[in-house]
Order: C-alpha cells, then sequence, then structure tokens
C-alpha cells in the first residue's frame, strides 16, 4: 500500500478544498491516521473506497474517544533587561487545549489485502457542536457502531438511517463513556472497597450516618 | 411422630407419614426451573441440565420455556439495568411458590462488572434470593449443590402454623413492583422492602 503522506495528496487532489492532516503516532504501534475536516469527509471516503489503488472497501472497526480540555503550562525563557541588563528569566506560559469527541475508522481492503487505514473525525467541542457526518451511506458495517458511539459519547451523526440509542435504554440521558460522566451514587453495600470506590463508599455513607439500608435508599427517593 | 415409634412400625411393613412431608417430597424431587439464561453462567447451566452432570438426578430436567409454569428461576448471568425489568416481571408471572437462585457473581453483586455503568448490582435488589452460588462461571457441581440446597430448603418448610411458607402467608406479597427506566438509573435504584444490605464497619 502507499504511503499515508501519498494518499493524503491524492485525496486532497481528488476532493478539491478537502484538508487532511496526518495525526502522527509516537507509541509503539506507530499507527499515524488521517484527520479529515467535516465538510468534505463523505467525499473523501467515496475515494478511498472507489479509488482503484486503494479500494479500501471494508471498514472493520469505528470507535469514539473523549478528549477532554486540557491546559499546559510550559516554561518558556524569555530574555528581558533588569537594571539595564539582558538577562534569562524563565516565564510560565499556559497554552489551553479545547477539548473535543473524536471518531475513528479502521479501513481496509479485501480486494487488494491491505489495510488498515485509519481516518479520524472531531467535532468541534464538547457541548452542542457535537455533530459529525455519518460514514454509514458508505460503509454499512458503521450502522450498529455509530449508533454505540452516539449512545455512549453523544455525537451525533448526520446522514445515519436510524440514530437511536443501541446498549441504553431510551430513556437514559447521560453519556457513560464520557470522561466526565459519574455514576448513580449506589454505594450503599460496598464489602471489600478499595480506591475509587472507597471514596465513592465513605461519601456515600457520610451524606446518611445511619447504616441501615432501607433507610438510606428511602433518603435517595426524596433527593 | 415418635422417631422409634415410625421406626417399629416401617419394620411391620406400616409407612406412616405427614401431609407437609408427602406435599414437600413431592415438590423437592420435581423442580421445574424456568429455561431462562442471560450470559455465560447460562452455559454451565446447560452442562448442568445435560447427560454428564444430569440434573435430571433431582428431578430438575424439566426447563419449561414460560413463566407461567416453572418454580424456579436461575439467574444465570449478568443482570444489565436494561434487563433487570425483564427478570422480575418474569419473576412475578411465575405462580406460588417460587424460588429463585442467584448463579455467578453477577447475578450476586455485579461480579467483575460491578462498577459498570449498565450492570445491576445484584439481582437481590429486586426479588428475593433462596440460594446464592458464587464463582465466575460456576461449576455445573455447584449449581447442583445449590440445587440440593434449595431441596433442603424446601424440605423443612412448613405448611400450617407459626413460621410457615412465605408462599402460604397471605399477608406477604408474591409479586414485586418491576423498576422504571430512569433519565440516570433504574426506579427505585432497588427495592427498599427487600434490600436491605448489612452495615459495613470501615475504620
Amino acid at each position: 500500500m502507499e504511503s499515508l503522506e501519498r494518499i493524503k495528496a491524492r485525496a486532497e487532489e481528488a476532493v478539491p478544498g478537502a484538508t487532511i492532516k496526518i495525526i502522527p503516532n509516537a507509541s509503539p504501534a506507530n499507527q499515524p491516521s488521517l484527520l479529515i475536516d467535516s465538510d468534505h469527509t463523505l467525499a473523501v471516503v467515496q475515494f478511498l473506497r472507489n479509488d482503484a489503488a486503494l479500494r479500501l472497501d471494508f471498514c472493520s472497526n469505528v470507535t469514539g474517544v473523549d478528549w477532554l480540555d486540557r491546559t499546559v503550562t510550559t516554561k518558556v525563557k524569555v530574555k528581558t533587561l533588569i537594571d539595564g541588563e539582558e538577562k534569562e528569566i524563565e516565564q510560565p506560559q499556559v497554552e489551553n487545549f479545547p477539548g473535543y469527541l473524536e471518531t475513528v475508522y479502521h479501513l481496509y481492503s479485501i480486494a487488494l489485502k491491505h489495510g488498515p487505514v485509519v481516518i479520524r473525525l472531531r467535532t468541534a467541542d464538547r457541548a452542542d457542536g457535537v455533530h459529525l457526518p455519518s460514514l454509514t451511506p458508505v460503509y454499512r458495517s458503521a450502522e450498529f457502531q455509530e449508533r454505540e458511539i452516539f449512545d455512549l459519547y453523544g455525537i451525533r451523526f448526520h446522514g445515519h438511517p436510524d440514530l437511536r440509542r443501541i446498549l441504553m435504554w431510551d430513556e437514559f440521558v447521560d453519556y457513560p463513556m464520557r470522561k466526565d460522566y459519574r455514576e448513580p451514587d449506589d454505594y450503599e453495600y460496598e464489602p471489600t472497597p478499595h480506591d475509587e470506590v472507597l471514596e465513592r463508599a465513605k461519601e456515600h455513607h457520610a451524606a446518611r450516618p445511619q447504616l441501615d439500608g432501607a433507610e438510606n435508599l428511602a433518603a435517595d427517593e426524596h433527593g | 411422630m415418635d422417631e422409634g415409634l415410625l421406626s417399629e412400625l416401617k419394620k411391620q411393613g406400616i409407612f406412616v407419614t405427614s401431609m407437609q412431608e408427602l406435599y414437600n417430597w413431592g415438590r423437592l424431587n420435581s423442580i421445574w426451573p424456568l429455561q431462562f439464561g442471560l450470559a455465560c453462567c447460562a452455559i454451565e447451566m446447560i452442562a448442568t441440565a445435560a447427560s454428564r452432570y444430569d440434573l435430571a438426578r433431582f428431578g430438575g430436567e424439566v426447563f419449561r420455556p414460560s413463566p407461567r409454569q416453572a418454580d424456579l428461576i436461575i439467574v444465570a448471568g449478568t443482570v444489565t439495568k436494561k434487563m433487570a425489568p425483564q427478570v422480575v416481571r418474569l419473576y412475578n408471572q411465575m405462580p406460588d411458590p417460587k424460588y429463585v437462585i442467584a448463579m455467578g457473581a453477577c447475578a450476586i453483586s455485579g461480579g467483575p462488572f460491578k462498577q459498570g455503568y449498565n450492570v445491576l448490582k445484584g439481582i437481590d435488589r429486586y426479588i428475593p434470593v433462596d440460594v446464592y452460588i458464587p464463582g465466575c462461571p460456576p461449576r455445573p457441581e455447584a449449581l447442583l449443590h445449590a440445587f440440593m440446597e434449595l431441596q433442603r430448603k424446601i424440605e423443612e418448610q412448613k405448611l400450617t402454623g407459626a413460621g410457615k411458607a412465605d408462599h402460604l402467608e397471605a399477608s406477604l406479597p408474591s409479586e414485586f413492583p418491576v423498576p422504571a427506566f430512569g433519565e440516570h438509573d433504574l426506579q427505585p435504584p432497588a427495592n427498599p422492602a427487600l434490600f436491605r444490605p448489612p452495615a459495613v464497619e470501615r475504620n
């Protein structure tokens, strides 16, 4: 299979206006991926599937990733004049990276026996702009997996034929795989807790000093 | 009746029994389980019913595909929060007297999935469990042991007087409320009339 750089160049040539970025992967897997902008996703993916040299006809896996907002503080050496003398001092520099949700698709070619080509799509943010184009019109195998991502991460896929929850019930409002998800407080009986569970169990019983289960549950119902 | 007199009569070819003993003997030797499995524990349950372990030796081979004909529900496997209302509904549809075996770590407490977002922390939050079997999954021998424990339990149930069996007590419920799907969790998260966790001492 041709290099990712070459795939990127050819796809950008085939789809005018598309911006594709190669995301390097520094881990031992060393599997870089293509970040495709949301406006041209379908055209780029159709190119990847139909191109004679690629023919990525099989989408084996779709998954979601939650990237929280993060701030990185680095120390930068700055030259300043202090008492008429030029000195080098360290200044903290704070960088803010807004969070986003991401979907990752693994594409293979059954016809040409190569792959995977990993592509990524990113949402604008983690709150209102969680929309992405669906790849189900191109790869039918993405249908249930995109539903699962909608269910667990809350990404809304445009163009999906049947976007409903698949694992959780319809009345459920949370997105349990998001990193800021907090599960309901049902820690009334933890006989062998440790770490985070121990903290939650202590919190549960701290609010209600009486340890009888029925009373705790009655308290739960009243808020 | 006096034990000595009973054995004396037996030697003379006269068999004396009580209604309670006869009734319980019949019930405990023909427990019909519900044909119902949720996860990998169900595979062990199938193995228990098949010829190698042969649940038929204890009269439990008649797996019924309808709760209306079943005496026992073996909760074999992980109970997800989405499945829990259906399990309670199946239990409610069984006729009295009815028994519950919670098979495996998941059915007891949620097991390896206890802190998961979609797994119920034990079916005893909604229905009364008679026998718990630990294991992940429990071996067929363990299920047979639980079955024999249940038989022992049935044998000791009284038909009349104080302390008679729960299903003969008109004031006690034989059905339990089915939990509803809430926005964050099942509502209620447990049946307070049933689920009374013991206090855990912590330093």
